[in-house]
């Protein structure tokens, strides 16, 4: 039997083995897809130091080499039954049942679907993108940036809270991340184009992170990017292909009308199909957003209402990649605390 | 544009119609400017598609006009909505297909208020009962007449005699669709492809052989909006909804607008002549406006009817660019003839929209 079952490769659940390496325990990880990482993976650059993703990336991909890891990839897991001994029976897509004294859920989290925003246009107006299309098309940038029509864009809008605070969606939270996402995506757009004007349209600026405030700021004053508070009622596309938004500008209480290349939707975080379905089968309680509900939000945040059974990163909610680091850490000790106290 | 896109969200909307046996429910609106609209429908269903339809002259009006203008209460209009299931119930039929979209609005609204309050249901089964010793069955299935059609396109396809093709050049017509308000805005479920890029005047555009123009006003409300027309010192508000759509549709060339809405009909074809004669505009290349149709008057073209018997000739905006494009024969003589064969009084001419 082994210490820990880490659902999740992410850099929670990497994060958490290293963690529970270092203080000797013997762990595995199942991930579901052919690559750890996770979302990262999809990522260019990172708040607020604009800092490459593939460097975080590199770092827990040489941890995970020099420590050995036992990951096991293309991996479902279908089921966590909890058993009389308190260990636990871990069913996958393998025809292997693992076994474990604890499990980590580190499950993250998946992106909002914004063809759920039927109004914007997503997947219908082809220079509608969302938030992860536009990192993924940065990350493969080569040459001059263009839109996905093939156009040097002199006008670009991002939308903020796609998905998140938005009753119709059925998601009444903040996914917290996508503020500061807008004005770093915002910021290397009008680097690449100097000549586009950059428009951002939110409900609050939620700039909750060390060093976010001062790039909003550095987002107005040097790159001069505006900021319109207000939500987008719909897209249409021009004859042309650019596209028209209608927006309410609740600061100056008037509708407008604002003609751009490109928009970005800045889709929100929801918890993973995976993470609801095994939830189930082991009794874990969610919370009414659908992620997992922490035992304790302050002093307890990696426990669940199962004992044994732990969580790191996103599967709790959304959260940063420091955050998350930070998180999976806490959850290691949180770890070695229950190990200490069950052996008593 | 991507059309698979769309169709995705089509797929998600696709709602239950009923094949047979309707009740049907006529609109205050259609009677007065499309009066031939209805009479089609009816002549479409049973002559064409063979199906049997009740058109009971003990309907009323749903009050839903005064309903949505504050002047009729909710229990009032949920009784005479309650009379018309009465009717239906009376007629054998657990089928309504209704002209109107305000109507539909009210009977999807109605409806589902019932579902989640029962208690509000009894309440209006005792009101009816009191005032009219009525009793009434629930629809099993509600339908606008423009599903009905949308669900019979193939069928009326076979039958036509006329395409939604510029017979001359041999490409599809360029045509703008517009849905009411009220057809699936209110319950997206309830209308065929949902709220944002409904199917119902697609589907019938696209199986007649005409081109869907998609320009970026195409979800703006038509200018009626109740208040902003009944209120006469709103009426500016009406008409620069109306102009804000024209000018955005213009660069598209429409051959025509389609609408599946009383009032959307009405509105876009009468301010076309009411901007022309305030600003001397039109939005068609040559002066004449851009010809707007019901469903029924474009099902009935794409089926060889006379458009005089259609009630082209009751539009602000005149057919005849239109039918000259599909290769439509009719009697420029005959546009002004009763049913009897005599000359009806001749309208008078608008200073600045062509005729």
């Amino acid at each position: 039997m082994i210490d820990v079952l880490i659902i999740g490769g992410g850099i929670a659940g990497i994060e958490t083995a290293c963690s529970l390496q270092d203080l000797g325990y013997e762990t595995i990880i199942v991930e579901k897809e052919k690559t750890i990482g996770g979302h990262l993976n999809d990522w260019d650059t990172l708040f607020p130091t604009h800092r490459s993703a593939s460097e975080v990336l590199a770092h827990y991909t040489d941890e995970t080499r020099k420590r050995a890891l036992t990951i096991y990839l293309n991996t479902y897991v279908i089921s966590v039954k909890k058993q009389d001994d308190g260990t636990f029976e871990v069913h996958t897509s393998r025809d292997v049942v693992f076994r474990s004294k604890a499990v980590v859920v580190a499950s993250g989290y998946k992106l909002f679907n914004a063809e759920r925003k039927e109004e914007y246009g997503y997947k219908i107006y082809d220079n509608v993108l969302t938030s992860a299309d536009l990192e993924v098309k940065l990350k493969d940038l080569k040459g001059e940036f263009k839109t996905p029509t093939d156009k040097v864009p002199e006008r670009i809008a991002f939308i903020h809270c796609v998905g998140s605070r938005d009753e119709k969606s059925g998601n009444h939270y903040c996914s917290k991340l996508c503020c500061v996402t807008a004005v770093k995506q915002a910021i290397h757009l009008k680097q690449l184009c100097p000549k586009a004007e950059i428009f951002c349209c939110y409900m609050d600026l939620r700039m909750y992170g060390p060093g976010f405030e001062e790039m909003y700021r550095e987002a107005q004053e040097k790159y001069h990017i505006q900021f319109i508070r207000g939500r987008l009622s719909e897209v249409g596309e021009n004859s042309n292909g650019t596209l028209q938004l209608k927006v309410e500008d609740t600061l100056a209480a008037r509708p407008c009308k604002i003609q751009v290349d490109m928009l970005v939707l800045m889709v929100g975080m929801e918890s993973a199909k995976s993470t609801e379905l095994f939830a189930q089968s082991c009794g874990l309680k969610c919370a009414p957003n659908r992620f997992i509900q922490p035992l304790d939000h302050h002093i307890g945040s990696n426990l669940t209402n199962v004992e044994g059974l732990f969580t790191a990163g996103t599967s709790i909610g959304p959260m940063s990649v420091f955050d998350t680091v930070n998180h999976a850490k806490a959850t290691a000790f949180a770890i070695r605390d229950y190990f200490i106290n069950t052996a008593r | 544009m991507n059309i698979e896109g769309k169709k995705q969200i089509w797929n998600a909307y696709q709602k239950e119609i009923a094949e047979n046996d309707y009740f049907y429910a006529r609109s205050c609106i259609r009677q007065n400017f499309f009066p031939a609209s209805e009479v089609a429908f009816l002549r479409i269903l049973r002559e064409e598609l063979h199906k049997n339809i009740i058109d009971d002259p003990n309907h009323t009006t749903c009050t839903g006009i005064g309903y949505h203008s504050d002047i009729v209460p909710f229990d009032t209009i949920q009784t005479v909505v309650a009379r018309q299931f009465s009717l239906m119930t009376q007629a054998g039929l657990e089928h309504m297909a209704i002209s109107c979209v305000t109507s539909f609005g009210i009977y999807t609204e109605i409806l589902d208020l019932w579902h989640h309050f029962p208690e509000q249901l009894e309440k209006i089964r005792e009101y009816l009962y009191k005032a009219t010793k009525r009793e009434f069955n629930l629809p099993k299935n509600i339908a606008h007449t423009s599903d009905v059609i949308y669900k019979f396109r193939n069928e009326i396809a076979e039958k036509a005699k006329y395409k939604l093709v510029n017979k001359q050049t041999g490409e599809p017509l360029n045509v703008v669709e517009h849905i009411g308000c009220h057809y699936a805005k209110m319950f997206p479920t309830k209308g065929v492809g949902g709220a944002e890029f409904p199917q119902v005047l697609v589907g019938m555009i696209e199986s007649w052989g005409g081109n869907v123009v998609d320009y970026p006003e195409r979800r703006h409300c038509c200018g009626f909006g109740f208040r902003n027309y009944l209120v006469q010192a709103n009426r500016g508000y009406s008409i620069s909804n109306t102009k804000k759509k024209l000018e955005s549709m213009k660069p598209y060339k429409p051959d025509f607008i389609v609408a599946n809405c009383p009032g959307c009909a009405m509105f876009m074809d009468k301010w076309q002549y009411t901007l022309a004669e305030m600003e001397g505009v039109t939005y068609d290349e040559n002066g004449y406006g851009i010809p707007v149709l019901t469903y029924e008057e474009m099902a009935g073209l794409v089926l060889g009817y006379n458009p005089w018997d259609l009630g082209l000739q009751m539009h602000q905006v005149q057919c005849e660019s239109l039918l000259d494009k599909m290769g439509i024969e009719y009697d420029p003589k005959a546009k002004y003839l009763d049913k009897n064969g005599n000359q009806m009084p001749l309208p008078e001419k608008p200073s600045c929209l062509k005729v």
